[in-house]
């Protein structure tokens, strides 16, 4: 027992339970779970598929950082993935027809990996900062995304497309399900395979591995790519949720929560190390904090204060530094 | 505990090509920087009519005042191995607080030193908790960024306008020199970044924030005080970012809570475009200045392009800034 508190998603986890428990207090039906038309409805799954885009916008976000690297890009690539795929789509002779739509998925899909592949060429082969590198398409990427939207926001009425970010099936939200798919994957892809070892390998000390015969350029692209993909798919999501493309806010200041989820989880921005759980976890807490500020009431101008003060605390609560400093003073004075 | 990374070996093997130019491989990133400015300029006038005016340049500072002072302190903190995102939120503080203290009747002085001293509390507060709390530079001026933001719009959601008579006649007033003409938050951001450009080259302090950048474990063996300098360096950004938040309420005469969204990444970029390492140790306060005067000229190629839609504005904006760091990269290549 007393191991478990050193656990690095012991204080992500208590926070996120503490979020949730105070929710209680605010709505009093707020852990029912019910049934209704096969589906299941609550709260709790509100959070889940609403978490979603930022769970796999963070996952990409986690393999970069493993690298030493930053993707500054993923709100453009968010914008610019989902106006494509609504153009597509608007395009349609027949809206409603499966294939159609997944064309255009695909296309889309495609154009994520396209964009990931910019920032890993830029980042990897030109050897620009990871910072400045994804500054270029953060800054470009909007004016893109509103080009291909023509300045507008494209409305869709599609019901496969739709099916993407609010549909059900097997009574969970599929954007559950694709979220989960794609962190299963990458799970097992570094976790059963040396690829994780790799990246950490390239995080550590990019020299160091190219001398011991890691490909560390190709695997930085890899990550990058990766990166574009997650952003692009939580795009599809994005988009297809509220059925219409918004180049100017789909995806705003997504980065920075992005990082602060896999901050919160365990990694460091340093490179090296990664946790796929932790991340999954503070991206779900971010989440959780975003709607207890909502459902608790606290007026729009507090929220900023509000999400400052929770995440400070959190920081400090797995800060060793400060844990030795405060606690350990302590310790000496009564001994 | 994550293994301690030393940055990838970027400068050493600069040496070989920069020596061939009888050059100190130190100033190669500066020098390539204004080469590239001077032929983004040169390539202005050719292009465009009345380019050529050299107040075309001054303009740059008169309306980048605010964003040369906040890269100023930024480049010491990126100097010192670290990155403040708080800036551009502070800088916001900084507007509203000026604003809200004015409408409810403070002289000018005062609210500029409350404003100051508000945005280098922040500062210290950021230091602290980044130095003796190990916690990471990124995460807490992130967290810096929400309380700074957060607690403009406590003051205010609203626009604050600002009729102070010192703030207008600053707005409108020029200096004016040699048939040119400056305004004097313009001269001010330049001589603050004078100030701090030979403090970084002659003090000791300035040598002591080059030494952790460039390994904060070698600095502290050496027995350089670390613990002080890294504090200082986000207290002088939390300052200067402040001081940003005075001069921008000097040109737009209001307190917002939304202004300055994004400006931090302006400054990394003007810090990094003027050739400094993110990892820290390397490069030159004339590095910034030069930055901010890219940013400044692709800003004013754009107005005078004077046809571009917004989207397209950000487009050609981002297209310049890859152009630019692409070619400052293989300037400053290293040989293989």
């Amino acid at each position: 027992m007393k191991q478990l508190p050193k656990h690095r998603l012991f204080w992500p986890a208590v926070a996120l339970v503490l979020l949730l428990v105070s929710n209680v207090f605010f709505s009093s039906s707020f852990f029912s779970i019910r049934l209704q038309d096969g589906h299941l409805y609550g709260s709790l799954i509100d959070i889940l598929r609403g978490s979603t885009p930022l769970v796999l916008v963070a996952l990409g976000m986690t393999m970069v950082i493993a690298t030493a690297g930053i993707d500054l890009s993923v709100g453009s690539v968010i914008a610019i993935v989902g106006a494509f795929a609504c153009l597509q789509v608007s395009d349609l002779s027949d809206q409603n027809s499966v294939g159609g739509v997944l064309i255009a998925v695909a296309l889309a899909v495609v154009l994520g990996l396209v964009l990931g592949l910019w920032n890993g060429v830029l980042v990897a082969v030109v050897g620009i900062q990871p910072i400045i590198a994804t500054l270029i398409l953060l800054v470009g990427g909007r004016g893109v995304a509103q080009l291909i939207t023509d300045g507008q926001i494209i409305n869709v009425r599609s019901d496969p497309y739709r099916t993407i970010g609010a549909g059900y099936a097997l009574t969970i939200p599929v954007a559950v399900i694709i979220a989960a798919a794609v962190v299963a994957l990458a799970v097992v892809f570094t976790r059963r395979t040396a690829l994780g070892l790799l990246i950490e390998s390239v995080g550590s000390s990019p020299t160091a591995s190219r001398l011991a015969g890691i490909q560390a350029r190709r695997l930085t692209v890899i990550v990058y790519v990766f990166s574009g993909f997650c952003a692009g798919v939580a795009g599809l999501i994005y988009s297809s949720n509220i059925s219409s493309a918004d180049g100017n806010n789909a995806g705003n200041l997504i980065e920075l929560d992005a990082i602060l989820a896999v901050v919160i989880g365990g990694t460091a921005l340093t490179g090296g190390r990664f946790s796929i759980a932790g991340s999954v976890l503070g991206a779900v807490l971010i989440q959780t904090l975003n709607i207890t500020i909502y459902t608790a009431g606290v007026p729009g101008r507090v929220t900023l204060l509000f999400k400052a003060v929770v995440v400070v605390a959190l920081c400090l609560a797995q800060s060793p530094a400060f844990r030795a400093k405060v606690f350990r003073q302590k310790a000496a004075v009564t001994a | 505990m994550t293994s301690v990374t030393t940055p990838p070996a970027v400068e050493r093997p600069r040496v070989a090509r920069a020596r061939r130019y009888g050059v100190s491989s130190r100033f190669v990133p500066v020098l390539a920087t204004l080469v590239l400015f001077c032929v983004m300029y040169g390539i202005g006038i050719a292009n465009y009519n009345g380019f050529s005016d050299t107040q075309i340049l001054l303009n740059i500072f008169i309306d980048n005042a605010h964003l040369l002072t906040v890269a100023v302190g930024m480049t010491f903190v990126i100097l010192s191995g670290g990155i403040d995102l708080s800036v551009g939120a502070v800088l916001a503080l900084g507007t509203v607080l000026a604003a809200s203290l004015l409408q409810a009747g403070w002289p000018a002085v005062p609210v500029i030193v409350v404003v100051l001293a508000s945005g280098a509390l922040i500062g210290l507060a950021q230091g602290a908790i980044i130095h003796f709390f190990e916690i990471q530079p990124f995460i807490a001026t992130l967290a810096g960024l929400f309380t700074a933001r957060g607690l403009a719009q406590l003051i205010s959601t609203k626009a604050i306008p600002i009729t102070n008579d010192f703030w207008t006649t600053d707005a409108t007033e020029r200096i004016h020199f040699a048939g040119f003409r400056l305004s004097p938050s313009a001269v001010l951001a330049l001589v603050i970044a004078l100030i701090a450009g030979l403090a970084l080259a002659y003090t000791r302090f300035g040598r002591n924030v080059y030494a952790i950048g460039g390994n904060r474990q070698s600095a502290a063996l050496m027995g350089l005080p670390v613990a002080r300098t890294r504090v200082l360096v986000y207290t002088l950004s939390g300052l200067c970012a402040a001081l940003g938040g005075v001069l921008y309420s000097f040109e737009t005469p209001t307190g917002n809570s939304l202004t300055g969204q994004g400006m931090e990444l302006d400054a990394i970029a003007a810090v990094v475009i003027g050739g400094t390492l993110l990892t820290g140790g390397s490069g030159f306060l004339a590095g910034t200045v030069l930055g901010v005067l890219v940013l400044g000229l692709i800003q004013t190629m754009i107005t005078f392009q004077g046809t571009l839609s917004s989207w397209w504005t950000r487009i050609f904006i981002a297209g310049l800034l890859f152009l630019f760091i692409v070619l400052q990269r293989v300037a400053t290549r290293r040989e293989r």
